[in-house]
């Protein structure tokens, strides 16, 4: 069932499952990711919506005993990001993740935005410079911090610390960019200038985010997947879930009848 | 700069992982070496000292020909030490450590006596020789003797006991403390019948390592003065000494002494190399004790983390 | 409790004598407890009093100038000399050399434990490290005297049978497992999620260990090599037994010297009347040792405040 307007694909969940050891976290998931979109992820706390983010880079290989079953396409090379032969840092370098606190390293402003190109190997100053202003401004943060790029990070209130991470992914030019609620540690004014700002970065990068507020998926998403108890439960236009779900649990969380 | 191509990713990344194997090789060494030290110095100390493990160099005293000497005297001296630090270490440790985490109230004189305890620990113990010789030795006139000793090295304890103490009692949740508060026990009463009985094996793994490392020390011992040859045994309490008298319940804490780490100082500072022979023996007799002790200690640590449940 | 009137409930001043009493035993052991506690303090008034006041017995018939400038340590001698700059030698450089071997080993082997060995072998090796630490330092010093001397000489022929460098490295290995341990503890507080932001830019375990987790645990850090330092800088018998206790003013380590707490050793093991010059003398020294360990810890303490880390 095909339908006409679809977008290119940038990612696709096939027949996705996954475990903390014994315990079944994800069922069987199917979803495609579009390219140049944002895609909410929605559902009760639980339901599985973080651990399937974090999937997508593998975050679950620093623990073990996770396990991964089925395949997650990354596309237009149509590479198997879960599979054991691809080298999770490498699936790491193209999808950048922004982190429900805001982590800042223990470095300069300047650092922190020039740590993901230094990690590629990257130490000319003149790129680093160039690189790092232009992440900056692609966060919204570089006029609050062009004059102190020697200060700490930590120092920076919370709103800038959580922009400065999205400035430190955004520096690398990843290809998706995973959100995990990323405004649940933040103030109303700093919410709003994230979001803004998620609206903004969508011409540049596929976003994927996990969010634990309808009104907010709603306002930034193109898509949008409603999860429950670790099964994607309906995916569809963000217009469609929220004014006419299918499915009888959708709308029953959407209504707040539930979660 | 453009973007990075796969082949120019992927060699950045064998590189970084050829690092990580390179720094886990250098941390696995240095771990190595660690055990190794170990194991070197409990070899060496057992071969060379084995021809003096009879039961003779344990009950002979200390003399100038080292195939006759013993550590008779060492290790009499090195239990009554132990045993006068543990009875005045223990409690004042245990009191101390209830009074800071559960009587104390926020105010200076706490702060004063917590910033006290954290600057006690990083004081050398030579600095605690100096300090019973000034005032057990000579101001309170306890002369060289096992009480000085003792009670230097219970001083020298005291913040590990304290330390020990206070974290197993932060370890008891609230409920425990509000439970026995809401029947109307008193805060001594929770205290007696459930802080300090549910506290217990965390202060006795403290306690232990305490005295492990009390066992050991040797510089503030030195410096009140210790002899190191002695050739007879402290008073035993109502026993017959010279001149027919009979000696007092309390004596031998007055008694000259020598501890153990004294006589392998002793032995090892003797030019003539028969007498390595005994220090290798002695140490090694020390090691068991002060090793066996920190394995009760780390054992006793161990169970409680896997035992205790709130 | 024991309420013997018709109704069977005490009378409220029955009650309240009770109650009189049982606060008044509450405070007396409160105040029991307190004094407990405050023996810590009184043990520091006492080190710093005995030290001080013999200290200004010694300062009537030496100048301080003397003491901080002269060349010499010989106070025992009829010509007698007083310069602590020979004993302060002996201890920095045996200082030096432990702190070399103990702080790059102690940090390699708490990010090894920290960041890279699987769990099984971090409990494993927290015991050993701690079973070394508990080594009486005596039992090193008849180490270093006997087995690494000779080892060394065997390298190093020109080594003389008593030595700084010996019983540094010594010292280091004794001092490794305290810096290896607080490192580690201070790195492992570092919150998972800072780690998780290095790994999610594609950062390998060293990458994130170096470049995160060590500027994050910083302060931990630096605590533990001041810790280190202390050690070192009060260390006696290693010293004692195997750098010999002859003064010399050295910077090479490859020299016997005496340090200052092995001076303290040598007097006392000789038989100094209570009162005289050279007994007052171990106590100059020992309020110099005093001095330095804590100028390293307000040094210590200043850093962890500078860098206190704010997750």
């Amino acid at each position: 069932m095909q339908i006409h307007d679809t977008p290119a694909l940038k990612a696709e969940a096939r027949n996705l499952n996954f475990y903390y050891s014994e315990k079944q976290a994800l069922k069987g998931i199917n979803m495609p990711i579009y390219d140049k979109k944002v895609t909410a992820l929605i559902g009760p706390s639980g339901c599985g919506k973080s651990t399937y983010l974090r999937s997508f880079n593998r975050m679950h290989d620093l623990y073990p005993g996770n396990r991964y079953e089925g395949e997650i396409r990354f596309f237009p090379d149509n590479t198997n990001l879960l599979s054991p032969d691809v080298d999770p840092i490498e699936v790491r370098m193209r999808i950048g993740m922004v982190f429900q606190k805001p982590n800042p390293f223990p470095k300069t402003i300047f650092e922190n935005v020039a740590y993901g190109l230094r990690v590629r190997g990257e130490n000319n100053k003149r790129t680093l410079d160039d690189k790092v202003e232009h992440a900056l401004k692609g966060a919204a943060i570089w006029d609050e911090v062009k004059d102190r790029l020697q200060d700490m990070a930590p120092n920076l209130s919370g709103g800038q610390q959580q922009r400065l991470c999205i400035a430190r992914a955004l520096a690398t030019d990843p290809e998706l960019l995973l959100f995990d609620e990323p405004t649940s540690a933040l103030d109303p004014i700093a919410t709003g200038a994230i979001e803004e700002l998620v609206h903004e970065l969508k011409k540049r990068v596929t976003i994927l985010i996990v969010t634990h507020n309808m009104q907010q998926a709603a306002r930034v998403s193109d898509y949008t997947a409603y999860m429950y108890l670790g099964e994607m439960i309906e995916f569809g236009k963000t217009d469609q879930i929220f004014i006419k779900p299918n499915d009888k649990r959708t709308e029953d969380y959407i209504t707040g009848r539930m979660g | 700069m453009k973007p990075l191509t796969t082949e120019q990713i992927r060699a950045v990344i064998a590189k970084g992982k050829f690092r990580d194997n390179l720094f886990k090789a250098v941390g696995v060494f240095c771990l190595a070496f660690a055990l190794l030290v170990i194991v070197a110095l409990i070899a060496d100390m057992l071969i060379k000292g084995s021809e003096r493990f009879t039961l003779d160099f344990f009950l002979n005293f200390a003399s100038r020909r080292a195939t006759q000497a013993g550590i008779l005297s060492a290790w009499v001296g090195s239990l009554l030490v132990m045993l006068v630090t543990a009875l005045a270490a223990v409690p004042l440790g245990v009191a101390a450590g209830l009074y800071l985490e559960e009587y104390a109230k926020r105010n200076w004189i706490t702060n004063i006596i917590e910033i006290n305890i954290t600057n006690l620990a990083a004081v050398p113990s030579i600095v605690y020789g100096l300090l019973a010789l000034g005032i057990f030795v000579y101001q309170f006139g306890f002369g060289q003797s096992i009480l000085s000793a003792g009670l230097t090295l219970a001083l020298l304890i005291l913040p590990i006991i304290i330390v020990a103490t206070r974290e197993a009692i932060r370890a008891i949740p609230a409920m425990i403390r509000e439970g026995s508060m809401a029947v109307g026990a008193t805060r001594w009463q929770t205290c007696r019948y459930h802080i300090v009985p549910y506290a217990m094996p965390g202060i006795l793994t403290g306690v232990i390592i305490g005295l492990a490392r009390a066992i050991g020390e040797t510089a503030p011992i030195i410096t009140i003065g210790a002899l190191t040859f002695i050739a007879f045994l402290p008073p035993v309490p109502f026993s017959e000494i010279d001149g027919g008298a009979t000696a007092g319940m309390f004596d031998w804490v007055m008694s000259p002494f020598t501890v153990m780490p004294i006589q392998i100082f002793n032995w090892t500072s003797r030019p003539d190399p028969a007498f390595e022979v005994n220090a290798a023996a002695a140490g090694f007799v020390l090691m068991a004790m002060v090793l066996s002790m920190n394995a009760v200690a780390i054992y006793l640590r161990y169970k409680m983390r896997k035992n205790i449940k709130w | 409790m024991s309420a013997n009137n018709a109704s069977d409930l005490p009378t409220v001043s029955n009650r309240l004598a009770f109650n009189a009493m049982r606060n008044w035993k509450e405070r007396l052991i409160e105040a029991i407890l307190l004094g407990a506690a405050t023996i810590s303090v009184l043990t520091t008034l006492g080190i710093v009093y005995v030290l001080v006041s013999e200290s200004y017995s010694f300062f009537q018939n030496v100048s301080i100038i003397d003491f901080l400038t002269d060349t010499q340590w010989t106070p025992l001698f009829d010509d007698a000399h007083f310069g602590i700059m020979v004993l302060i030698s002996g201890t920095l450089v045996s200082s030096g050399v432990a702190l070399l071997l103990a702080i790059p080993m102690g940090t390699i082997i708490a990010i090894y434990l920290s960041e890279f060995a699987n769990p099984k072998v971090r409990e494993m090796a927290k015991p050993i490290l701690e079973l070394l630490g508990g080594i009486p330092t005596i039992v090193f010093g008849y180490f270093a005297l006997l087995v690494v001397t000779p080892i060394l000489q065997f390298f190093l022929p020109s080594l003389p049978g008593f030595s700084l460098l010996s019983a540094g490295i010594v010292m280091g290995i004794m001092i490794v497992p305290y810096i290896a341990s607080l490192s580690e503890d201070a790195m492992r507080a570092v919150p998972m999620s800072m780690r998780e932001g290095a790994y999610a830019m594609g950062s390998t375990k060293l990458y994130t260990a170096i470049h995160v987790v060590v500027p994050a645990a910083i302060s931990g850090l630096a605590a533990s090599y001041i810790l280190g330092i202390s050690r070192a800088v009060g260390e006696t018998m290693i010293l004692a037994v195997a750098a010999g206790m002859q003064p010399n003013l050295t910077w090479n380590p490859m020299e016997p010297a005496a340090t200052i707490t092995s001076f303290i050793v040598q007097v006392a093991l000789g038989d100094l009347p209570h009162g005289s010059i050279g007994y007052q003398t171990i106590f100059a020294a020992g309020l110099t040792l005093l001095m330095i360990t804590l100028v390293f810890n307000i040094l210590g303490q200043w850093l962890r405040a500078k860098y206190r880390e704010n997750y």
